[in-house]
């Protein structure tokens, strides 16, 4: 267990200097839905170079590690429902609060914005309430 | 060049996810199962991006960034009911899951069919967002 705490640790610092650099040097907050999101709904397509780029890192250097380390899992549901119902609160929900967990959580917290805060505190509640239902109460997950 | 250090802070984004194991939904799951077998390695995860964040956000204080333009201005103070509604439903679909974008992307060649049709449903989301949103923002206004 406490190894899965160290590699967190380490992970964590990675994706901190990945939104350190992105600021620092382009300029940009790391929101992986506000990246993603303006290119969907097309609102962000003055930057789309910046943006795929961005996103064809997050997809490809994944995939260079898992194929490296004899592959990997998500170890997702594999009941559509709950996959679909999943992705469209994530995607209207990130879309319509502004930010998710990198832009939020990461970006947010680290300078104290009090929208940042609130919104983490409010979809981590949300997360927890979720899962307590879906696995205590009904036991579909 | 944005394009290059895109690429770059997106690779290092997604190795960081991959590495924390913050692609694998049951340690996400697990920490937002603070009933059952409580899994703290996310607060270790975002604790420790915090930190480099930080520093740098005391750097865009001044100057600009390396490849010009500007830094983000400063956080809005207003929390308005479409941050708190929109961050209500993300947190929901986080907990139906244990995904949220940035790892559903890096998972996105070993997530198989499941991440495949959650990114499906993730884009048809952030699509109609803007429309429901605004409608949303209208009616809190009136309230």
């Amino acid at each position: 267990m406490p190894t899965d705490w160290l590699f967190g640790l380490l992970g964590g610092l990675m994706i901190g200097s990945a939104a350190a650099l992105f600021l620092l040097i382009n300029g940009r907050i790391m929101g992986a839905s506000g990246l993603l999101g303006g290119l969907v709904d097309g609102s962000g397509l003055a930057n789309w170079r910046e943006r795929a780029a961005f996103i064809g890192g997050l997809v490809v250097v994944p995939a260079v590690l898992a194929l490296g380390n004899g592959g990997a899992e998500t170890y997702a549901t594999t009941n559509a429902g709950l996959l679909v119902a999943g992705g469209l609160l994530v995607g209207l929900g990130t879309r319509i609060g502004n930010g998710c967990t990198s832009g939020h959580g990461v970006c947010g917290i680290s300078r104290l914005s009090a929208r940042g805060i609130a919104a983490t505190l409010v979809y981590l509640l949300a997360g927890a309430l979720t899962v307590a239902a879906l696995r205590h109460a009904w036991g579909l997950i | 060049m944005q394009t290059a250090f895109g690429f770059l802070a997106g690779g290092l984004f997604g190795a960081g996810l991959y590495l924390s194991g913050m692609t694998d939904t049951r340690k996400v799951q697990g920490w937002l199962d603070i009933l059952g077998d409580w899994d703290p390695t996310l607060a270790f995860v975002l604790g420790s991006a915090i930190l480099p964040m930080a520093i740098a956000w005391r750097y865009a204080k001044k100057g600009a960034p390396a490849l010009g333009g500007t830094f983000p201005a400063p956080p809005e103070k207003r929390i308005e009911g479409s941050l708190i509604i929109g961050s209500l439903l993300f947190g929901a679909g986080w907990g139906l899951v244990g995904l949220c974008p940035g790892p559903a992307l890096a998972s996105l060649t070993y997530g198989g069919l499941p991440g495949m049709a959650f990114l499906a449903a993730m884009g048809v989301g952030m699509r109609a967002a803007p429309v429901i949103r605004q409608r949303l923002d209208a009616r809190l206004a009136n309230a």
